[in-house]
Formats: structure tokens, C-alpha cells, sequence
């Protein structure tokens, strides 16, 4: 299997900010890759020096097996790019202004065009300044999934859309999956992210965290337990990756590592199970541990 | 009262942002009035030579349309300070005029204002506040103007009205702007239209004093900065003109707040059309972007340079009107007969012109930094479309524009100088060629804006601090006896005087050779440098 992007020990500094710190990605020729990380993390930082626009510090980084410093324009032919702030030309239509882009990438594919208008419900008439964000961001969308390319960079790109067109993006973004393209995927929206990514990369403070498919990363996460036993419950406090144990008489709620869970369950149903409530772990519990910031990144060695 | 709550916020918010702008603006005012006042009393220490002055300037067309009539040729004061009345007003009304649009719609633009606001700000709180922080920061300049100006040694009454009209033409233009900035949608065309309607009140007090015989003398009083130099400082301190721009400035105001209820009803002043849903066959580079960009603006710049070349070719032709006294005859005598003093005319606003047309190549060129700002660059750059091509784009529009600009203004004056002197075979050609000569000085002056986008984009806007101080020294390096190599600094200062004068290539030579040398280091620096 190919990578599309390689990126190891990328340093990247804004004066006295250190906005990457060591960042390590990669991006496997024909997944859809969720890119994931608390505001200011980096990510539309790395995306920068990913498309030349920025010139990294150190460390390497390879796109579509080119230099994107070096071989910029060459390299973008064969990627689009959706920005996460969308501005467009105050006097040029959304038609004009998809029709330049993808013209400038080397060629747009009209029907497809059409039927993304169409989708996206968008009118290509109205002046660059008269369209809200949502639209200015649909612009850029169509321009970008129209255009005829291995690799698509989107930074935020549903950021603005209403639920309907967040929805049409999805089966966009779906539809390139099975056409075998290549995308990097930066969002906030975790539904977004686990429906359609194939595998993801959470960022903080200018490190990646963690990699691997979600459930890769579920499997870090706890599960909380309540249960009724028959009898008293023994033996539990022992238990490796068990937590927060609370025992009340015959009643116990705990938190248990989802890695651990079975041998917790046997240690239960061994008392004698008369009922019981497990939560799944959300994708949310696993994204706040890595958002909030003075959590300990324990799982950390453990994925990678 | 519910209309401007949060005013006193926006004042506050807008004096924080501009804390170290305007103090410096006031500075550079207050300085050179000052200064220009001292060095010229030294030079006229003998009244004699001051009549003598006065007279020789009243007699120039070029000196009376570029700087205005002398009314007083005794006067001490006005003698000293007259390049600097209706200049100096064109300037104070630029600034009142820039720091309103910079406080309304470049807020309303950029969205901070409605980030600040949250509901919470009347609808004339923003034009409120620009007014009121333009109008006391041109209000205070005055008075320091006129206090500087008694420290000179210059009398009390007239340093006031000297101080207070140029606080008039600021209002003035404040008032321009608060109107500007309603009807237009982007900051850009506010200050593009308020910067046509100072032009134009400019070249109409222009008319109204190179008025030979006096017979179009009120065209003067369509002019704000007309009436700036109708207070006839030092020479009769009519201090009761300043009436006519607080009524002006009041107007203004009634109409702008008119214009912005109309907006809140939604009656839409401009009300934007749909437009075609594909793009023209044509539009597939970076160049046709730049085109489109920039077209709108060179057109309206184009059509008022043919204006200003017809006008000047025009004022050029009558200029025998102006030689009445004998000790004007006789000067005009010496300086090579009526078509010598005509060229001269020519030659010098020509130089204005080339001063004019590399307005339009910076900003021209500052077009790439409010792009890249705009985050307009970026998803350009991530085609496949190269930094040198982009870049390229944009200096061409710039280079080229002024090329255009420049020569429509010759043509225009080659035409009307040419139709009333009956020469036009001769005429033409002549003054293509003296507005072609300006194209290296001004090409330079857009070079440097390009280097400091390649090399210190944050610092770009100092290409129009590098432009204000080659235009300071052009205009007043002599009067303040600064040193040769000062003088030289600026570009315009080595372009050959055309028509009528000697002509040498090895400047133009030069100036084009370091023009391009910056534009290529701009290039090379710009390949190398971070977007964003
Ligand atoms: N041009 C710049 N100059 C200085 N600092 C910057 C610049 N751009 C980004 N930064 C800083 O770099 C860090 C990373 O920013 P970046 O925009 O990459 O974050 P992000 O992960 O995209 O965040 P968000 O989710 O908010 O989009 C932040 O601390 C930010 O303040
Ligand atoms: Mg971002």
C-alpha cells in the first residue's frame, strides 16, 4: 500500500508559537483520513505546509510522492483543496469563481458539475459578496469535488452547513471513497468523522496522539458498568483496567477499560448477574479526553 | 437616543486602534507647517523680495493652478505658506475623509463590527464614531497647526485661520466619506470615490484661480478646498467662510444617516445583480483574474486621467492670460518667451500627473497583500497555478496600468494644448513623450511595493510612506535647504523635464534598470517567504 502523504517529525513555529511540534502523519493512497484536534491544535497548519504555503522548520514531508515546498504547482494539479475560511472574489459569480478554480487545476468535469450545483442546491449566479458562509463554503466544495484529482484536502469543509447539505457532503464524500480518491478530512464534527473516516489522527499542541481506525480507538476508551448481583460481588478491586468502583450491598457501578471488559464480565456473571447496564463508550468521551487539557495522555503509548 | 448607543465604546475602541496612527498624521501636519513657515520667512527677510516672490508665483499658471492664488503679496504669512493651503487642505481632507471609511464600512466590511456589536450598537453608532474621532483628530491638528505656526513668529489671527481652514477641509471630507461609505459596499470604493471627489474638488479650484480674466473665479467656490483658501489666511482672516463647509459638513451628515435608514428598511442602495452562472471561455489564468480585478478600477482611473490631461493641455494654452505686469513680461522673457513658460507649465503638471498615476501602481500593487490578507491567495496558490505567476499577475496589472493611465493623461493634454495652439501634429507626439518619461520614476515607486511584499509583507503599506516622503521632498526639499543626496533620493526628482527640456537618457535609464532589479528581488523573496 502507497501513502499519499507522508509527514515525520514536522516542526513548524509562528515567532514564539510552537504550532507543530514534531507532528508524524500518514495518509494511505485511497482512505478517507479524519484529522481531529482541539482549536489551535494545528491542523490547518500542517494543511498549510502540506499545499507549500507554508515552509516547515524540519522534519519531512512527502505529497503524492513530491516535495510540496518544491514541486507546488506541479503537486496541486493532482489535488483540490477546500479552505476552512472561504472567501471569494466580491465581484465574480460562485459560477465563475468554480469554473477559474477548477480550470486552474487543470480541467473540471462538467457534469459532475452540474449535478453537484444541483445537489448542493446552490446558485451559481449570485456575486461572490452576497453569498453567506455556507454558501461561499459550498463554492468551494463544488469546485473541489468537480475537479478531476487524486486527492482532496478539506479543511473544515462542512463548517456553515445546514444538517441537509452536511448530509449531501456525506454522500459526496462517500461516492469518492468507492471512486478510490484519496481525502484528508479535517472536522470538529465527530459524526461526521465516524461516518465516513476510514481512519483518524487526533492532534494536540502540535503532536498527533493518536492513529488507527476507530476501533483502533474505541477500544481505549471505558465502559460503565451497573449491576444487580445475586450475591456479593468479590475479587473486583483486583481486577486490572477497572475504575471509579463503587459497591453498594449487592449493587456496583464501575468504569472498566473496554480492553479489560471480559475478564470483568466473567468476574461478574460469577456472583451472579440479575441485571445489568452497560454504556458503550461515545466517540465524545474519547475525543473530550483528548481536547481537554490537563487530561494525561495515558492511552497515548499504548496505540502507537 | 437609542440610535447611538454605544458610541462612546466605538470612539474608545477606534482612538485604542488608531492610538499611534493619528498622533503621527498630527506630527507630520504640524511639523511641516511649521517648518515650511520658518524656512520660507528666512528666505523673504526683505519685503522687497517677498513682493517680488509673490508676484513672480501670482504670474506662474503652473505655480497659481498647482497651489492657488496669492491675495496678499505683502503678506509675510501667506507668502510662506500659500504651496501649502489648498495642498495642505487636499491632504487634511484626505485624512478626515480615510479615517471615516476606516471606522465604518472597513468595520462593517470585515465583519468586526457586527463580531463587537452583538445587538448591542445603535445603527448610527459607527457613523457616529468615525465622525467624531475623524473630526476631532482634524479639529486638533488645526489648532496645534496654528499654535506651531505663532511659535514661528507668524500673527495670532491669521495662524488660527490658517489652523481652522485645514480643520474645515478635514470635516469636509469627513463628511464626503460618511456619504461614500453608505452607498458603496467595499472600503476600497469608499476611499476610491471619496479620493475622486477630492480630486475633482482640487482640479475645480484649479479652474477657479488659473481663471485668467476672472470670469470663472466661482468655480472655485464649487470646491471645498475652494473655500479653505477663500478664508484667505493671513490676507483678511475671513474666519465667517468656515460657515460654508460646517453647513456642508451638516448636510453630509443628514444625507448619510438618511442613506442608512433607507439601508435598514432594506431598500438596499446598491442592490447587487445576479450574474453569469459560467465563466467567460477567457477566464482560465491568473492574468484574466488580475484583469477582471483590476479593470473596474483602471477604467474609472483612465477616464479621469484623459479628464485631467484634457484640462491641463487646456489651462496650458491661456497661459499668456497670466502676463500682464512688465516685470512678468519681462521674466517671462527670460525664461524663453510664451512657449517656453508653456512647456514649463507642462512639464510640471506632467510631474503631478506622474505623481497621480503611481497612486494607482501601489495601490494597484497593494492589491497583492489585501488578497493574500483576504485569504484570496491561498486557494489560487493550492492549483496549479505558481507564486511567480500569481505574483506576476499583479505587477503587470499594476505596470502596465500606470502605463496606460499615464499616457491617456499625455494624449489628453497633447490634444487640447495642441487644438488651441493649432500645432496638435506637433503637439501630440511631444507630450506623449514627456508622459512616457514619468513611467520609470513611477514604475520604481511600485517596485518598491513589491519588494516589501516579498520581503516584509507585514510592512507593505509603507510603500505609501516611502511615496509621502518622496512627495515632501519634492515639494518642499528646496524650501528646507535638505542636503543633495536627500533630494536625490527621490525617483521624481531625476526625470527629465518634458516638453521643453533637455533631455538625457541615462536617468531613465537608470531608473527603469533599478525598478526592475527590486521587482526581481520581489519575486525571488516572495518564492522563498510563508503565505498568510
Ligand atoms: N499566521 C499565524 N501567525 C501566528 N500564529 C499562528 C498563525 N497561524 C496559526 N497560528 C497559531 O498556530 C497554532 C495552530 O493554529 P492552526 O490554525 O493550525 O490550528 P487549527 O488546529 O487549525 O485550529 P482550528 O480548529 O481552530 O481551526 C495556534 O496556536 C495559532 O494561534
Ligand atoms: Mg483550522
Amino acid at each position: 500500500m502507497t501513502s499519499a502523504i507522508v509527514v515525520s517529525g514536522l516542526h513548524k513555529s509562528y515567532g514564539s508559537t510552537h504550532a507543530l511540534d514534531g507532528l508524524d502523519l500518514e495518509v494511505t493512497t485511497g482512505e478517507v483520513h479524519g484529522f481531529l484536534g482541539p482549536n489551535g491544535a494545528g491542523k490547518s497548519t500542517t494543511i498549510r505546509v502540506l499545499l507549500g504555503l507554508l515552509r516547515g522548520d524540519a522534519g519531512d514531508v512527502s505529497l503524492l510522492g513530491g516535495d510540496p515546498w518544491h514541486d507546488a504547482a506541479k503537486l496541486h494539479r493532482r489535488l483540490a483543496y477546500v479552505p476552512g475560511d472561504v472567501n471569494l472574489w466580491p465581484n465574480l459569480t460562485g459560477g465563475e469563481v468554480i469554473d477559474l478554480l477548477g480550470r486552474l487545476r487543470g480541467g473540471l468535469d462538467e457534469k459532475k458539475r452540474d449535478e453537484l450545483l444541483r445537489r448542493f442546491d446552490l446558485d451559481p449566479t449570485k456575486k461572490g459578496r452576497t453569498y453567506s458562509k455556507g454558501n461561499r463554503q459550498k463554492v468551494a466544495l463544488v469546485a473541489a469535488l468537480a475537479s478531476d484529482v487524486e486527492l482532496l484536502i478539506l479543511d473544515e469543509p462542512t463548517s456553515g452547513l445546514d444538517p441537509l447539505m452536511e448530509e449531501v457532503f456525506r454522500q459526496c464524500i462517500e461516492e469518492e471513497r468507492q471512486r478510490d480518491r484519496t481525502v484528508l478530512l479535517s472536522s470538529h464534527i465527530l459524526s461526521e468523522v465516524e461516518a465516513l473516516c476510514d481512519r483518524i489522527s487526533i492532534i494536540r499542541r502540535g503532536k498527533v496522539v493518536e492513529t488507527g481506525t476507530l476501533a483502533d480507538l474505541r477500544h481505549l476508551t471505558r465502559t460503565s458498568i451497573q449491576a444487580e448481583l445475586a450475591g456479593s460481588p468479590n475479587g473486583l478491586a483486583e481486577l486490572p483496567g477497572i475504575h471509579d468502583l463503587d459497591v453498594q450491598g449487592n449493587r456496583v457501578r464501575c468504569e472498566v477499560d473496554t480492553a479489560k471488559l471480559d475478564a470483568v464480565m466473567r468476574q461478574l456473571s460469577a456472583s451472579g448477574i440479575k441485571s445489568l447496564v452497560a454504556q458503550p463508550p461515545t466517540l465524545e468521551e474519547l475525543f473530550l479526553r483528548h481536547y481537554e487539557d490537563d487530561v494525561p495522555a495515558e492511552p497515548e503509548a499504548a496505540v502507537r | 437616543m437609542n440610535d447611538f448607543v454605544g458610541t462612546g465604546a466605538l470612539v474608545r475602541l477606534a482612538l485604542r486602534r488608531d492610538r499611534i496612527l493619528i498622533p503621527i498624521w498630527i506630527v507630520v501636519f504640524v511639523m511641516t507647517a511649521a517648518g515650511s513657515a520658518k524656512a520660507t520667512m528666512d528666505l523673504y527677510a526683505d519685503p522687497k523680495a517677498l513682493v517680488d516672490a509673490a508676484r513672480t508665483s501670482n504670474a506662474s499658471p503652473a505655480l497659481v493652478s498647482l497651489y492657488g492664488r496669492i491675495f496678499d503679496e505683502s503678506s509675510l504669512g501667506e507668502v510662506s505658506l500659500f504651496k501649502l493651503t489648498a495642498f495642505g487642505a487636499l491632504l487634511v481632507g484626505l485624512l478626515g475623509g480615510m479615517l471615516v471609511v476606516r471606522h465604518t464600512r472597513s468595520e462593517e466590511e470585515s465583519g468586526r463590527l457586527e463580531l463587537l456589536s452583538a445587538g448591542v450598537l445603535g445603527r448610527y453608532a459607527a457613523l457616529a464614531s468615525a465622525l467624531i474621532v475623524s473630526g476631532a483628530t482634524v479639529i486638533v491638528l488645526g489648532l496645534l497647526t496654528a499654535l506651531s505656526l505663532m511659535g514661528s513668529g507668524l500673527d495670532t489671527k491669521g495662524s488660527f485661520a490658517f489652523g481652522l481652514m485645514w480643520a474645515a477641509a478635514g470635516l469636509s471630507f469627513a463628511g464626503v466619506a460618511a456619504v461614500t461609505s453608505q452607498v458603496t459596499e467595499s472600503a476600497r470604493a469608499a476611499n476610491g470615490l471619496t479620493a475622486v471627489v477630492l480630486g475633482v474638488a482640487y482640479v475645480l479650484r484649479a479652474i477657479g484661480d488659473s481663471s485668467a480674466d476672472g470670469s470663472t473665479q466661482w468655480v472655485s467656490w464649487l470646491s471645498p478646498i475652494g473655500w479653505s483658501q477663500q478664508v484667505r489666511a493671513y490676507a483678511g482672516d475671513r474666519l465667517a467662510v468656515l460657515l460654508v463647509p460646517l453647513v456642508f459638513l451638516a448636510v453630509l451628515i443628514a444625507a448619510a444617516t438618511a442613506l442608512i435608514r433607507r439601508r435598514d428598511l432594506g431598500a438596499g442602495l446598491v442592490r447587487p445583480r445576479p450574474g453569469p452562472p459560467r465563466a467567460a471561455k477567457s477566464l482560465r489564468s491568473p492574468l484574466a483574474l488580475a484583469w477582471r480585478l483590476h479593470r473596474g478600477s483602471l477604467l474609472a482611473w483612465g477616464f479621469a486621467f484623459l479628464l485631467l490631461g484634457l484640462l491641463v493641455g487646456n489651462i496650458a494654452s491661456n497661459v499668456d492670460g497670466f502676463v500682464t505686469s512688465d516685470s512678468a513680461k519681462e521674466m517671462v522673457q527670460k525664461l524663453g518667451g510664451v512657449e517656453g513658460i508653456t512647456d514649463a507649465f507642462l512639464a510640471t503638471e506632467m510631474g503631478m500627473v506622474g505623481l497621480l498615476a503611481s497612486a494607482f501602481g501601489i495601490q494597484a500593487a497593494l492589491r497583492l497583500r489585501s488578497e493574500e490578507t483576504a485569504l484570496r491567495a491561498e486557494p489560487l496558490l493550492a492549483t496549479g497555478v505558481s507564486r511567480a505567476q500569481w505574483l506576476a499577475s499583479h505587477v503587470l496589472m499594476a505596470l502596465l496600468g500606470t502605463g496606460v493611465l499615464i499616457l491617456v493623461a499625455g494624449l489628453g493634454s497633447g490634444i487640447s494644448s495642441g487644438a488651441s495652439l493649432g500645432n496638435m501634429g506637433r503637439q501630440v507626439p511631444r507630450m506623449l513623450a514627456a508622459s512616457a518619461v514619468q513611467l520609470p520614476a513611477i514604475w520604481l515607486v511600485t517596485a518598491l511595493v513589491v519588494i516589501l511584499f516579498g520581503l516584509a509583507p507585514k510592512l507593505v503599506t509603507g510603500g505609501w510612506a516611502l511615496y509621502g516622503v518622496f512627495l515632501l521632498i519634492g515639494q518642499f526639499g528646496e524650501i528646507f535647504n535638505l542636503p543633495q543626496w536627500m533630494i536625490n533620493l527621490s525617483p521624481y526628482g531625476h526625470t527629465p523635464r518634458l516638453p521643453g527640456g533637455d533631455f538625457s537618457v541615462a536617468p531613465v535609464l537608470w531608473l527603469t534598470a533599478i525598478a526592475a532589479a527590486l521587482i526581481v528581488a520581489g519575486f525571488a523573496s516572495f518564492r522563498r517567504r510563508d503565505i498568510g
